[in-house]
């Protein structure tokens, strides 16, 4: 037994609240860190574009929603809508701004603040409504952000097709790659990039559930008239729930445009973005950051490897719309299954399965 | 002796596949007699009872081990509603009223199995009776009116199903002790009319003094049992329980606890 | 020149009608709601699986009623089937893994009736098969005595908005004076209390599923003759959403009530608010914020049930 939770004794308050009390956890998270920066890098182009990189930019916008949805218990199907905020924030400050003082980095931090705000915006109502009336207005984010870089195309730079690439020389910040001798456009540096802000982003997330905000936030969530009764006010927390969150799904939306695709398409952010990101949430577990992020990996690797499943076994003798209609139906098969065995989604799921492994060989 | 009416035989009940709420419970209750069950919070008492009326499974849980038996018949597997037309009906811990409907539609909700309407009308009337409190309230919404009358119309509306065992848990909660002797006093004049009842209580004092016999319940075992006279003149009840020592105050490091072995790993 | 009166009413009936095809779905929405507590996202694939399996039955010949009944039966065997393997296992369980639920039921639905029958774009001419006279198309005058007033209201639409009314004067006797009614409220409020007190869940809700799938047929069949049968009737979901927000998830009447105050809205604010707003598509997401407008006022809904809470 390598992995052990008994015999961590401390000895002062400062190593209570560690985040990692385990010396076995901070040895997985130095070599998961070394993992993440030095070996995947070095893998395929395919495999960072196709697979690691969107995981991370959709799995930070899941991590922002749980954040609204799963600590706060404020429903949300705006998620797409803030995404798009921070997509075209970051074009347009870019863009705009001399390039002495926008670099990317700032500009996706600049433009989740801006999400963020927008977030606020469409988050006053939920003062007043709650529960599923709370989707109207998150909804009518969704659509109004989108309607709204739909019919001004100043946003675009009046690009005629509605899609802009992004400049190469938009990628190269700080002139680190002249001083390197790297290109910056390449899927390597983007991938350090990407995978800097979302972990920097994931630990502030992490350390936040741990804090009395973070508390603030679950007071309200299970029972907002005691929590107002505590003393919390109610109002403040939750739009302060609603920066945060847009702010995290507006940065991913900047990621995932600048990062990812490479171009600034308003299409990639309808409403069924939005659903795909509240899927992730559930099937990884509401309130749960590791979940979050199992949902995302799961939700998006699904449909490639049932395709991928479906090619080996019958070898294309199926058109894709037959493929697609099956995997959708065995997708939504399955995700009922899921919340049969365990409402909680994977967090549920792994808490049981330790639960378990604790109690073993005793079955309970 | 008269005849039992439910006889629960060395139950297991796990909650989520691994937590262990009940590790043996044996009781009995009599046709016509008042039951109550004992114990502090955790110990059992509402998955005694849930897993009577087969409400577990809804709270994921099971009972995997030993049986459960009314009338004679097993009832393990029994779909609740069944079980309310063969005449066992629970009484939800806290109440649990429908709060959009008034409190003349939450009691007529209880009736959903009876075809007769004129019947139904009939009861209603009964419960009335019952619980005059709640005539004058039959037009509002439950979800407005007060803890003690939430509980009479709890229990109007499982009176309306005319059960011959009514499992009611923790009626006491959050009343004042006089409206809780007014609550027990009723299921004493409902137990003449021949309901039998199965009450899970921490309030034993009340509990004790209606019933007729006690069952004291710890860690999800049933440790003592006895007729409920015998058991509130045992001294070391009267202290664990009742809050009153033989010789005024005693030390708590002196208290008689009941485990028989310290429970496997939890 | 002046206002144009009659065009504005024009714009009025026309808003009232489209009005109504949000109710009809809206109506289905509500009778999960009302008696499950459950937001059923499935309700625009089941108007879509409805409307695909009658089409499909009718192109391959077979008669109108035979078709309608046989869609019907389908229908219902969906609802009982929905019953025994997705609401029976989550009963009792949180409202938001129910509501996930209901999101996989769409997906699968989506795939589903796509897979057995085909994505392909269908037309539906209900009067081919009917030889109603109501069902005609062609535009005909209604307020004829007032001379001056030529307004045009296609027949089709007041027949659309008679079923409507109809179906919602059923359900609502349904709700308010039968026994299940009582009881599928009361599930709603509490599905534990409800177990408890003796109501047969499992029955309850295989009822109350049936009758939304053939709910759904008929929005899906009204619907389908205005814009034909495709996926995108999966949209109609989206639209009927701000309809029973405004209305109350939990009033049949509001449904329609909400149904007409968007349909209105929507044209109304397409018509002399969009030039000023700068672009075209506002209705896109002009009915949500009428809807939020709303519910900031009223946060249950115009007929919804009060919040009652307690701590």
């Amino acid at each position: 037994m390598i992995y052990r939770e008994t015999g961590n004794f401390v000895t002062d308050y400062m190593r209570d609240r560690e985040i990692f009390p385990m010396k076995f956890d901070k040895i997985m998270v130095v070599l998961g860190l070394l993992f993440l920066y030095l070996y995947v890098p070095t893998t395929s182009e395919y495999m960072l574009s196709a697979h690691v990189i969107p995981i991370l930019a959709v799995g930070l916008a899941v991590v922002g929603l749980n954040i609204l949805t799963g600590i706060t218990g404020q429903l949300s199907l705006g998620s797409a809508g803030f995404m798009c905020v921070g997509a075209f924030g970051t074009f347009n400050l870019m863009l705009r701004l001399p390039e002495w003082l926008m670099s990317l980095p700032v500009a996706l931090m600049i433009s989740g603040i801006f999400a963020g705000l927008v977030g606020v915006i469409f988050g006053l109502p939920a003062i007043r409504i709650k529960g599923f009336y709370l989707l109207v207005s998150t909804l009518a984010a969704q659509y109004f952000v989108w309607w709204f870089f739909n019919s001004f195309t100043y946003f675009i730079n009046y690009e005629a097709s509605g899609v802009v690439a992004v400049p190469p020389k938009m990628y190269d910040y700080w002139g680190i790659g002249n001083f390197l001798g790297i290109d910056m456009q390449g899927y390597s540096p983007r991938y350090i990039l990407a995978l800097t802000i979302v972990i920097g982003l994931t630990y502030f997330a992490k350390n936040l559930l741990r804090s009395t905000t973070g508390r603030n936030f679950m007071s309200v969530r299970d029972r907002d008239i005691a929590a107002s009764v505590m003393g919390i006010s109610v109002p403040k927390t939750k739009l302060l729930a609603f920066f945060i969150s847009c702010f995290y799904c507006g940065v991913a939306g900047g990621m995932y445009s600048f990062l990812y695709i490479g171009n600034v398409d308003l299409m990639i952010y309808e409403v069924d973005r939005s659903f795909t990101i509240l899927f992730m949430l559930i099937i990884g577990g509401l309130g749960s950051i590791s979940g979050s992020w199992l949902g995302a990996i799961f939700v998006y690797e699904f449909p490639i490897l049932f395709t991928w499943v479906g090619d080996v076994i019958f070898g294309g003798a199926f058109n894709t719309a037959v493929v697609e209609n099956v995997s959708n139906m065995v997708y939504g098969v399955f995700i009922i299954a899921l919340l049969i065995r365990e409402p909680g989604g994977f967090a549920a799921l792994w808490a049981t399965t330790k639960q378990k492994l604790r109690m073993w060989p005793y079955p309970h | 002796m008269s005849k039992s009416l439910l006889k629960i035989n060395n139950i297991e009940v796990v909650y989520n596949h691994v937590i262990l709420a009940l590790r043996g419970v044996t009781l009995d209750v009599e046709e016509g007699s008042i039951v109550s069950l004992l114990g502090a919070n955790g110990s059992g008492k509402t998955t005694t009872l849930k897993a009577c009326s087969n409400l577990v499974n809804a709270e994921r849980g099971a009972v995997t081990k030993g049986s459960i038996e009314y009338d004679g018949k097993d009832i393990a597997k029994q779909d609740p509603f069944k079980l309310v037309k063969d005449g066992v009906v629970q009484v939800l811990e806290g109440r649990h009223c429908f709060t959009h409907l008034t409190v003349e539609e939450n009691i007529m909700t209880g009736s959903f199995i009876r075809e007769d309407p004129k019947q139904a009308k009939q009861d209603l009337e009964r419960v009335y009776d019952h619980f005059e409190r709640i005539r004058i309230r039959k037009k509002s919404l439950a979800g407005f009116i007060s803890g003690g009358e939430q509980q009479m119309v709890a229990m109007g509306r499982a009176l309306m199903s005319r059960p011959k065992l009514i499992l009611l848990d923790e009626p006491s909660m959050g009343l004042a002790p006089q409206l809780v002797e007014e609550i027990f006093a009723i299921v004493k004049n409902l137990n003449k009319e021949g309901v039998s009842f199965l009450v899970a209580e921490q309030n034993a004092m009340v509990a004790l003094k209606y019933a007729d016999e006690g069952y004291l319940i710890e860690n999800g075992r049933v440790i003592l049992k006895g007729k409920a006279k015998d058991l509130l003149e045992r001294p070391d009840v009267k202290e664990m329980y009742l809050g009153v020592g033989e010789e005024g105050q005693t030390s708590f490091r002196d208290i008689k606890y009941y485990h028989r072995r310290k429970p496997a790993f939890t | 020149m002046g206002f144009d009166w009659v065009y504005l009413i024009e714009v009025l009936l026309g808003g009232l009608m489209s009005g109504v095809m949000y109710s009809l779905v809206a109506i289905g929405f509500v009778l999960i709601y009302k008696s499950s507590g459950i937001f059923n996202f499935a309700q625009g694939t089941m108007l879509l699986f409805a409307s695909l399996t009658f089409v499909k039955m009718t192109e391959n010949g077979i008669d109108f009623w035979t078709a309608l009944f046989i869609a019907a039966g389908v229908m219902v065997i969906f609802g009982v089937a929905i019953e025994r393997y997705m609401m029976r296992p989550l009963a009792n369980q949180d409202l938001l893994a129910l509501f996930m639920a209901t999101v996989g039921l769409a997906t699968f639905q989506e795939g589903f009736s796509q897979f057995i029958w085909d994505s392909d774009i269908h037309g539906l001419q209900m009067n081919k098969f009917l030889d109603l006279q109501l069902l005609d198309s062609a535009p005909i005058f209604v307020v004829e005595h007032i001379p001056w007033l030529d307004i045009l209201l296609p027949k089709f639409d007041i027949f659309a908005s008679l079923v409507a009314g109809s179906l919602i004067v059923v359900l609502a006797f349904f709700f308010q004076k039968t026994k299940t009614g009582l009881s599928l409220r009361a599930v709603s409020d509490d599905h534990m209390a409800a177990m408890a007190v003796g109501i047969p869940l499992q029955t309850v809700w295989a009822i109350v599923w049936a009758v939304t799938g053939i709910i759904a047929l008929v929005a899906g069949l009204l619907w389908a003759e205005r814009v034909s049968v495709s996926f995108t009737l999966i949209e109609a979901v989206m639209k009927a959403l701000p309809v029973i927000l405004i209305g109350g998830l939990t009033s049949i009447p509001g449904a329609i009530i909400g149904g007409l105050v968007i349909g209105v809205g929507e044209k109304l604010g397409e018509i002399y608010l969009g030039d000023a707003m700068g672009g075209q598509g506002i209705e896109l997401w002009f009915a949500y914020f009428m809807a939020l407008m709303f519910l900031v006022f009223r946060p249950q809904g115009m007929f919804g049930e009060k919040f009652i809470e307690r701590v």
